[in-house]
């Protein structure tokens, strides 16, 4: 298996992600990465329509999730701030960090403080993105990372290649390999639960020792303060339970309005991601119970910017704020299914990462910028999103940002670009009849030294990714109009 | 230099400026046309909740009240349960002979390694729903802390049938006022701890108990 | 009905017998077809690969030509889809509200053939005759940006002559996406490989579908492998009739 190791869009020299084509071209090769992805999307693909198919208000519950999420975004200072004040009310801690730097720092900070040397974390996609356990590690506090398939990618060396199963890559003969050598299994075999309870027994002692825990949050709800982790494993509860001090790191636009709106998220969320009614464990906490002992006794809760308020001035772009990291579209995506997570070199992959990441980062870097372009359009997302992003508006959306961007800020460079050049040249053909006209004919004259037998098999240039494999066919004799002005007679008169 | 929060909020303010200056949150409509109760007689209500919730591979039995603490004996006598955690409140005539019963009280609470070395917990639960098959703890009554029923390796649950609600939304009803008022965590559990990340093979146990049966009494 | 046909650049330019096909079904159900040739193209190719401050001037272009007309129709799901959900964005774009109203005012007079058949006029049987084993890749614009859900598939169940064969996977995309065929090639050709696949499987003679610049990337594939299935856009099949055969 390929290590994947090029920087991605939010490390320091994200400027140097390579492109979607690039790193797919990569992915595509990869025999085994096909196989095992194709098996598990389309399993999930089949185990969520039939979630879903049970429910008969599955539509009226998108709709009022996409409405709760508009409600949010549109006056998200104002629930921040009564996030904040009900959070504070409840014993806990708010931090703002403006960045990743800033965010990292205050957590290293609470680390510290309580002489942490060792934490563990329940997956957070936010502390990917603000790479949270290298700092970590560099101020000398090893980050153990408690989800199955988070601890299978630590162990790696690797990073994540889907939102929700970040291991879906690697299949069990590489796992069992893995443990082996890291964990130092003995006598393991390749069965899912031994290597489950390979992982159990060495993360027990962990969560035991643990003086302190870092989790992200799925939800938060700003009238009660009332944070929320869904997850399968227990990990989650254990890390947002056992240690005597939780940090959670989340996005400001994970904030919902009321307590009352979980009962739409909690339909929504576990069956588009997991295909499950219900997903095993899900812990609801309201800062702290330090008179009944319960949890731990000093909650921190730390609100991200870090590009988000950069998203929400897009009044087109900022409905990808109202993701909550289902990952449906991933599985849906045709594009995803084939290439994997590793081809986009974000944290945020699949569809719902080709609209994130470039808008998180900013538009204007080779790499992010080409993730909008890594779609065929073809709309499943936007059907199984159950907060109905339109994320095929907004991937077109953004290539046009990409494209004015760099028409605008691309100096001559950005203006001599072929593919700019050729798009000018037709925009300007297509809005003159006699130019149109002239242009079909002088097409077919010159497609004679490449078509044979009314196919052409190869083309040059750029293009020529089209004939690697397949044909493209010949332009005929006559155009319809040549057809039409002939069978009507008048070549002016429009009508029959 | 203005303070992270200053700059957020200033950022936040910037960014939705086509929001109009007069309009308020609840001005944003939302919808809610989903069901709000489930209208089925009582009786199918639980009947499905008991079988939602063996479908995640839970032990699942149907008992009469008076039966219950016989049905326990069994359950953990089958199991080979000998050192029983037992949250706060828990009623004593649950409470099986022949078990070491280790109580977790305010003047004595049990440190994680004797959560984490005994066999099991048994535990009433806040509510039950029937839609997802889930069991619903709020630390309150007969339930305890989070950690009573997280370490050990099995978790035995008493549901009442009057505690089986139909759909989610019902739930976040009934929970709204544990919530708002003292502020207790809420668990949701939605059969044993798993997990789908080699292969998406489901596998029963990972860091939970790897064993969770279920007694509704009525 | 007074119906417009709008061609669409690329069946114009490539695919001129489905033109004709499509005039010969509207014209066979008592239509009156008319084509005006001002008409070029709809923008999308340039809307949707980004070069979207290029494609207002054409967006501008169809209004003024197709807006005199009770129904538009084309034999194209993409080319309609732009038109009517993607002209609204172009407007805003331009900042132009006028504009705005005008696209709105078109957008749900413009059909793509098959619903402005069965959904429109609520005819499926047009009369005919295709006496071949098909099967029916629907399009992803046809299927989830107009929805137009069965509608084909009704029409070709009404052809005498016809089998139909049900395609696997029928609705996952085949991987053409416009300029996506170029600039993602690699992905693309896998896309293509599991429709090829699926196609195949299916041991039809023919594929047929809504969109010819679909159908160019299946055929161009089926061509390549020199598998011996042909494609053939939907109005031809029902323009196909006893006589003709």
């Amino acid at each position: 298996m390929t290590l994947q190791r090029s920087p991605d869009a939010f490390s320091a020299d994200a400027g140097k992600t390579p492109t979607f084509e690039q790193s797919a071209k990569v992915s595509l090769a990869d025999t085994q990465l096909r196989r095992n992805l194709g098996k598990a999307t389309q399993t999930i693909r089949a185990k969520r329509a039939a979630a879903v198919e049970e429910m008969p208000d599955w539509e009226r519950l998108r709709e009022a999730g996409r409405a709760l999420k508009e409600r949010v975004t549109r006056h998200l200072d104002e629930y921040l701030l009564r996030l904040e004040e009900s959070v504070t009310r409840a014993g806990g801690h708010v931090h703002w960090a403006r960045d990743a730097e800033e965010s990292n720092r205050i957590i290293a900070g609470i680390a510290k403080a309580h002489d942490a040397e060792e934490v563990v974390k329940v997956k957070s996609i936010a502390t990917d993105e603000t790479k949270l356990n290298e700092y970590l590690e560099g101020e000398g506090i090893t980050a153990h990372e408690t989800d199955l398939a988070e601890l299978i990618i630590q162990l790696a060396g690797e990073t994540s290649s889907h939102i929700l199963v970040p291991a879906i890559h690697k299949n069990r003969a590489e796992i069992r390999e893995l443990f082996k050598e890291k964990l130092g299994a003995r006598g393991l075999s390749d069965d899912p639960s031994d290597l489950t309870n390979a992982a159990r027994l060495y993360l027990r002692e962990k969560f035991l020792k643990a003086k302190v825990g870092i989790s992200g949050a799925n939800f938060a709800v700003a009238e009660t303060g009332t944070v929320c982790v869904v997850e399968s494993e227990g990990n989650g509860r254990m890390c947002t339970t056992l240690p005597p001090v939780l940090v959670t790191l989340m996005g400001i636009e994970k904030v919902i309005p009321a307590w009352r709106d979980y009962e739409v998220f909690m339909q929504l969320l576990p069956r588009s991601s997991t295909a499950e009614r219900m997903n095993p464990y899900t812990s609801f906490w309201t800062g702290v119970s330090r008179e009944s002992g319960d949890g731990p006794n000093e909650f921190h809760l730390v609100l991200l910017d870090n590009g988000r308020t950069g998203v929400l001035a897009d009044e087109r772009g900022r409905q990808a704020l109202s993701c909550i990291r289902c990952s449906a579209c991933l599985n849906v995506c045709p594009v995803y299914e084939r290439t994997g997570g590793h081809a986009y070199n974000s944290v945020y992959p699949g569809p719902i990462g080709a609209i994130l990441t470039p808008q998180l980062v900013g538009i204007g870097k080779p790499g992010p910028d080409s993730l909008p372009y890594a779609s065929s359009l073809c709309g499943a997302c936007y059907e199984v999103c159950p907060v109905k992003i339109n994320i095929p508006e907004v991937l077109i959306h953004l290539r046009g940002r990409v494209t004015r961007h760099k028409q605008d800020g691309g100096g001559l460079k950005g203006r001599l670009d072929p593919e700019n050049a050729a798009m000018k040249t037709m925009a300007r053909v297509f809005s003159d009849r006699k130019l149109y006209e002239g242009a079909q004919k002088a097409a077919r004259v010159g497609q004679w030294p490449l078509a044979r037998d009314g196919a052409i098999g190869r083309l040059p240039g750029r293009l020529a990714g089209w004939t690697e494999s397949r044909d493209l066919k010949a332009i005929p004799k006559q155009t319809f109009r040549e057809w039409w002005k002939a069978r009507n007679g008048s070549p002016e008169n429009g009508s029959a | 230099m203005s303070t992270a929060r200053e700059e957020i909020l200033r950022r936040v303010r910037r960014a939705t400026r086509d929001v109009p200056e007069g309009e308020r949150p609840e001005d944003v409509a939302v919808e809610r046309g989903y069901r709000k109760e489930d209208d089925a007689p009582r009786e199918e209500v639980v009947a499905r909740f008991a079988e939602r919730v063996a479908e995640y591979k839970a032990e699942v039995r149907r008992v009469k009240e008076a039966d219950l603490p016989e049905a326990i004996g069994e359950n953990l006598k089958e199991r080979a349960i000998e050192r029983l955690i037992v949250p706060p409140g828990l009623p004593e005539e649950w409470l099986p002979g022949g078990v070491e019963v280790l109580r977790d009280d305010e003047e004595r609470r049990l440190t994680n390694e004797e959560l984490d070395r005994s066999d099991g917990a048994l535990t009433g639960c806040s509510l039950g729903i029937a839609q997802t098959g889930t069991i619903v703890l709020d630390a309150g009554e007969a339930q305890g802390r989070r950690a009573l029923t997280l370490l050990p390796d099995y978790h035995l649950c008493v549901v009442r049938e009057d505690q089986v609600v139909g759909l989610v939304p019902e739930a976040f009803a009934r929970l709204e006022e544990t919530v708002k008022g003292e502020g207790r965590a809420v668990t949701f559990i939605s059969g044993p701890s798993a997990t789908s990340d080699i292969e998406l093979n489901r596998v029963e146990g990972v860091h939970g108990p790897r064993t969770l049966e279920v007694l509704i009494s009525g | 009905m007074r119906v417009a046909l709008f061609i669409t650049c690329f069946n114009d330019t490539f695919f001129p017998e489905t033109g004709r096909a499509t005039v010969e079904v509207l014209e066979r159900l008592g239509h009156e077809v008319e084509f005006p040739l001002a008409q070029t193209c709809c923008g999308q190719m340039h809307f949707n690969t980004g070069y979207q401050r290029e494609a207002i001037p054409l967006v501008r272009r169809f209004v003024e030509v197709f807006a005199p007309y009770e129904a538009v129709v084309a034999p194209s799901g993409s080319c309609v889809g732009m038109v009517r959900e993607l002209y609204p964005m172009a407007a805003e774009l331009a900042n132009d509200k006028r504009l705005l109203y005008e696209v709105e005012e078109l957008a749900p007079k413009v059909f793509e053939l098959s619903e402005f058949l069965v959904k429109r006029m609520g005819v499926t049987d047009v009369g005919a005759y295709y006496p071949h084993h098909v099967t029916y890749h629907p399009t992803c614009h046809s299927l989830r940006m107009l929805k137009v859900g069965d509608a084909p598939l009704e029409l070709l169940r009404a052809v005498r002559g016809i089998d139909l064969v049900e395609l696997r996977e029928a609705r996952e995309c085949c991987g053409f996406g416009g300029t996506f065929a170029v600039k993602n090639a690699d992905t693309s050709t896998a896309m293509l490989s599991d429709k090829l696949r699926h196609v195949l499987d299916t041991e039809a003679e023919v594929c047929t579908a809504g969109d010819n610049s679909c159908l160019m990337h299946i055929g161009g594939g089926l061509k390549r492998q020199r598998a011996g299935v042909r494609t053939v856009h939907l109005a031809e099949i029902l323009a196909s009739t006893e006589e003709a055969n």
